[in-house]
């Protein structure tokens, strides 16, 4: 706890240094000594410096920069946790917690827009209200959808998956994880100045006209973009060179594959978002006109930089999604993976494709520019996707399903995956998306997609790697409840919002004509029914964490590198490094194996008796 | 440094250092990406007459040899040649102080013929002040760099920390490369 405190000491420093430094200034060019977002922006940036400083930065790396001896603690049990920790497997514990409690708090607040569309009319809340509580729904599950697989259990995992005994990177690593507390702060904070109503997406020019709670949307999605870029580089580098011996690229579990190819996304795209997002700030404060028509700027500029990012911002969230499923399905049919490489060429397909397709979500922005060529270029990257698609299914075709809690959710991941890419097309095509832009069918579409393959394929992630992460056992029957609950509510809530579209109601709107107010009190009560689902799920996690049944370090009989070693690890991951011999998914193919421990001798699969 | 050692990878540290390092530079590049289009976007080639040519390409003269003198500081470390090392760096950041105040003229006469408030100075501003920004973060890392090598760190053997600020140097003059024109000579 105590590198938290320092941090809070050192974020409030930062902010009076910052914000006083830039009265001071002010004062000394004769200006109002304080300008309210000016100081907020600057202030931030110094608060953020003095936040990371504290926490550990100072004492693990800016020492060096100095010349002084470095700090370094040596902390166990839970204060590891709250601390600036430099081990892969503790901040893929700080990630999962972090993100799952903003999960719930956005859940909550999904609740809350489910009561006000309960009826058609004015419910619990006016329209301005719903639209700021809508906002900050949405950029809290981006943020968890951007972060929740590839910063747990890409942090957790890969390093073991691929023999490392860490990131390549530590402290970088343990950087990017500091920085994403920033987020949900920064997005509650902005409640107190009158939070912001234009949707995760933004959009110029209400977004500078916006009250001042939007700056802090802005700040937070630079922080975000800032953490997830620290965390691409670790990846990239940590997959590249971190591999064990023998460890080949035709080797890699798919899993590590899905993660490559969202850590190059956030590389190349994330910047974008970044500058965009600070040209609306700049904007704001400076009297810029980038978005302003007046002086010749253009409000479409915004559109087109922001979906540069936010379009291959969606693959980062599916994309570890699809992998973690495939992953699973493997090793839940008992089989070898069907068609790896194509599965693989599937993920770098759709990698170097959505950089291709931005402007397909810009068709009704009156852009000058020729919309046809994103048409064409979106409904193509549903073939990449198939790759992955019909690896998945030919895995399954024929295999010995083994329906586990998490293989469950892999299922669940190909079925709402096939009906979200499916509505994606209709979105894609010009004529269809003039009719459906802005009504609930985008929500269906988008909820299937990011809901349906990053959440359902983060559920399938918690439960197979639940024994390994705790080293006890989740129960059972309490699993499967949650995911039949979650499955069937998750279904019922969001197909008929499908139909909602079709008969276009609004999305962000927070009343509607009185003829959907059956539908939408279905709706409603199938969402409270999902939320609940929830329930058990913690009660399951916290529940069997504490008393569950000891796992082993191989409950699955999985071939994989990170069953080959205790639950959880230890320090430094394997007792000896591994040495790779074979292809992690060769099932039922007699005589082979994944990997063995040269030192200690023993092959480290054994032949899976099917 | 040290707190890295612990790692068994095939590849030397040094050698994960590079590509991360290089990695980042490539994810920093996208910014100006991102600038490079707007002023595009928004302008077209479009420029303001009122510029200061004169200014323009004393900076990036100056900025071009500070790339030369951090080059020369490289190769004087990776001799062993520490006398010759400092004072190339001292040249660089010198430079790079220079050119910050050349910038800071220029924005001071920008002010005058076109002001954050038109479209150009909206892209002039924005893009000279975020590679000044990167300016100046590149010349404290260098003054750290300056720091260390009088406290007796780098050796022809262990020079990493020189190499990656001098890389970064490099990059932030790439960047000013494609500025240069983009900003003064377009028209």
């Amino acid at each position: 706890m105590k590198a938290i405190y320092k941090g809070i000491a050192g974020a409030l420093i930062g902010f009076v240094i910052g914000a006083g430094g830039l009265s001071l200034i002010r004062i000394l060019i004769g200006l109002e000594p304080w300008e309210l977002e000016t100081g907020i922006v600057v202030g931030y940036l110094f608060a953020l410096c003095g936040w990371l400083l504290g926490v550990g930065v100072w004492d693990y790396w800016g020492r060096g920069w100095f010349g002084l001896p470095l700090r370094k603690y040596k902390l166990t049990g839970w204060r590891r946790y709250f601390s600036f920790d430099t081990d892969h497997k503790v901040i893929g514990i700080q990630y999962l917690f972090t993100f799952l409690l903003m999960m719930l708090v956005a859940g909550i607040f999904a609740m809350f827009m489910r009561t006000e569309l309960m009826d058609p009319g004015r419910g619990i809340m006016d329209p301005k209200t719903y639209n700021k509580l809508m906002s900050l729904h949405g950029m809290f599950m981006i943020a968890v959808a951007i972060t929740i697989i590839s910063g747990p259990f890409g942090n957790y995992i890969v390093p073991l998956m691929i023999g490392a005994d860490d990131m390549a990177f530590p402290r970088l690593n343990a950087l990017s994880y500091w920085l994403t507390p920033a987020v949900p702060i920064l997005l509650l904070t902005s409640l107190a100045f009158q939070g912001w109503n234009s949707g995760w997406t933004g959009y110029a020019p209400l977004s500078v006209t916006n009250e001042t709670g939007q700056v802090f949307y802005n700040l937070a999605f630079m922080t975000l973009g800032l953490s997830s870029i620290v965390g691409a580089v670790n990846f990239l580098t940590t997959v590249i060179t971190m591999r064990a011996p023998g460890m080949t690229w035709g080797r890699l579990p798919i899993f590590v594959w899905s993660i490559l190819s969202t850590a190059i996304l956030s590389l190349l795209a994330t910047n974008f978002v970044f500058m965009v997002m600070l040209m609306v700030i700049l904007d704001r404060i400076s009297g810029m006109g980038f978005f302003n028509p007046d002086i010749g700027g253009n409000p479409i500029l915004y559109q087109h930089l922001f979906w540069f990012y936010s379009h291959p911002a969606v693959y980062v969230m599916a994309i570890p999604g699809l992998g973690i499923t495939l992953e699973v399905i493997t090793h839940f049919s008992r089989k070898p993976l069907f068609a790896y490489r194509w599965a693989v060429a599937g993920f770098l397909g759709i990698v170097i494709m959505s950089f291709t397709v931005w402007a397909h979500h810009m068709f009704t922005s009156g852009m000058p520019e020729n919309p046809l060529p994103f048409m064409v270029s979106t409904e193509l990257i549903s073939i990449p996707t198939g790759f992955v698609f019909l690896a998945a299914l030919g895995t399954i075709w024929l295999g010995k399903l083994w329906l586990k809690t998490p293989m469950l959710f892999g299922l669940a991941v190909i079925f709402n995956f096939l009906i979200g890419g499916i509505t994606g097309i209709f979105l894609a095509d010009i004529p269809i998306d003039l009719q459906l832009q802005d009504t609930f069918w985008v929500v269906a579409h988008f909820h299937y997609t990011i809901v349906g393959t990053q959440i359902f394929g983060l559920m399938a992630a918690i439960y197979y790697w639940f024994p390994k992460l705790t080293g006890r056992m989740y129960n059972e029957r309490l699993g499967k409840l949650h995911f039949w609950v979650m499955f069937i509510s998750f279904n019922t809530t969001f197909s008929p919002m499908f139909w909602l579209g079709i008969n276009s109601m609004n999305r962000r709107v927070a009343q509607y004509l009185p003829e959907f107010s059956m539908v939408n009190t279905w709706v409603t009560i199938s969402a409270f029914v999902m939320g609940s689902s929830f329930l058990i799920f913690l009660y399951n996690m916290i529940y069997s964490w504490i008393r569950g049944s000891k796992a082993g370090a191989n409950p699955w009989n999985a071939r994989t590198l990170e069953w080959q070693t205790s639950s959880p690890p230890p320090a430094h991951n394997f007792a000896t490094p591994p040495e790779i011999i074979g292809h992690p998914y060769d099932y039922g193919l007699p005589g082979s194996s994944h990997a063995f421990f040269p030192i200690s001798g023993s092959s480290g699969n054994k032949q899976v008796k099917d | 440094m040290t707190t890295n050692t612990l790692h068994s990878s095939r590849f030397s540290q040094l050698y994960i250092n590079r590509l991360g390092l290089w990695l980042f530079i490539l994810s920093e590049s996208v910014i100006f990406v991102a600038l490079l289009f707007t002023r595009f976007y928004l302008l077209g080639v479009e420029r303001a007459p009122e510029i200061n040519q004169t200014i323009g390409l004393i900076i990036t003269g100056l900025l071009l040899v500070s790339s030369l003198t951090a080059y020369r500081a490289e190769v004087h470390i990776a001799q062993g040649n520490r006398k010759a090392f400092m004072n190339n760096i001292l040249a660089t950041i010198l430079l790079g102080i220079v050119f910050l105040i050349g910038v800071g003229i220029e924005w001071s006469e920008a002010f005058d013929h076109f002001p954050p408030g038109t479209l150009f100075g909206t892209v002039f501003f924005t893009m000279t002040g975020m590679h000044a920004f990167h300016v100046l973060t590149g010349l404290l890392l260098l003054g750290l760099l300056y720091l260390r090598g009088t406290q007796g760190a780098y050796s022809k053997n262990d020079y990493w920390g020189a190499e990656a600020t001098i890389k970064y140097w490099h990059f932030v003059d790439i960047v000013w490369v494609f500025f240069y024109p983009a900003l003064y000579l377009l028209s």
